[in-house]
């Protein structure tokens, strides 16, 4: 798979985005925000940080980069689009996955390792990781309470859009494993389509056991093998 | 012309900051303190014809300068 990460003004996550690509043998290049194509990739990533400085809320300026108007084409068109972090919050702010990401209940900045539960196993995200298995990967953020209203966070959960929820080790998905307050601990959702998602934890941070876990793999090598598969069923 | 645009959470939304300064106002003595919203508050200086200005900062407030998943906006042209 060839991977587009794009790389606003602020984004900090973004080497490691490139290189979790690669450390799964798959191809990652960095697409400026001034760009007005995501070109050939198969895959776009929007890696974490600090977009435009979080000027005025957290993801609001980027969604107006001349580089978001391509990936909401590629979207619609039924690209493959993870956001990470920073890019869960720019996905939110562009209207492309529902809901809003606010200051963290405890008003503190998380960074710590947290387990995730895998709820939708039926997307490009997730099919690739095995039943009961938790990913440890790490968080880094000071806003990422997930918030829907009541109504769309029930459409949300009738489509089976929550694709990962902080959970315990043992599983549990209680107030102790929710780092920010997220409802009903909401880590990761998708949209209808099922082809853009978004997520706060950083999975690309965890793609190696030197930095502590490769867990992070999983998701990335969801993806890949989802393109493989399209091409596969294109060719026969 | 100057627009003074204020921007607040919505009231299903947590507060954490509203909630936090609120218990220091608590704690300082202030009786009485059943609430605190933590917002942000803009100025624009812009030129046009009153009508178009209002829709034109509606419209900024609707798009940009707020997120209507989780706040409210209110603004005065003078």
């Amino acid at each position: 798979m060839k991977v587009a990460v794009i790389q606003f003004p602020g984004s900090n996550s973004d080497q490691d985005a490139v290189n979790g690509v690669r450390v799964i043998g798959h191809q990652a290049s960095l697409l400026w925000h001034k760009e007005e194509s995501v070109g050939d990739a198969d895959a776009v990533i929007i890696p974490g940080g600090f977009s435009y400085g979080d000027y005025l809320r957290c993801g609001a300026i980027a969604r107006f980069s001349p580089v978001m108007q391509a990936v909401k084409q590629f979207a619609a068109d039924g690209g493959l689009i993870l956001g990470i972090c920073n890019g869960f919050q720019v996905l939110c702010e562009a209207g492309l996955l529902p809901g809003a990401l606010v200051r963290n209940r405890s008003l503190q900045f998380r960074s710590e390792h947290v387990f995730l539960k895998t709820i939708a196993k039926d997307t490009p995200f997730t099919g690739g990781v095995a039943d009961d298995r938790l990913l440890r990967v790490p968080i880094a953020h000071g806003e990422g309470c997930y918030f829907a209203d009541e109504e769309t966070l029930a459409g949300i959960k009738a489509n089976n859009q929550i694709l990962w929820q902080y959970v315990s080790q043992q599983g549990e998905a209680n107030d102790d494993a929710n780092p920010n307050g997220s409802l009903e601990n909401i880590a990761g959702i998708c949209n209808q389509a099922r082809n853009v998602a978004g997520l706060m934890p950083h999975p690309e941070r965890a793609c190696e056991e030197v930095v502590g876990s490769a867990d992070g793999r999983a998701i990335l090598e969801s993806m890949a093998a989802w393109l493989d598969k399209g091409k596969s069923a294109e060719a026969a | 012309m100057k627009a003074k645009i204020t921007i607040t959470p919505k009231k299903a939304v947590l507060d954490p900051q509203g909630k936090a300064v609120q218990n220091a106002l608590e704690h300082m003595g202030y009786a009485g303190v059943s609430g605190v919203h933590v917002g942000r508050y803009l100025e624009i200086e812009i030129d046009g014809e009153r009508e178009a200005v209002e829709k034109q900062i509606d419209e900024a407030c609707h798009k940009l300068l707020s997120n209507p998943v989780i706040e409210e906006y209110r603004f005065e042209l003078e």
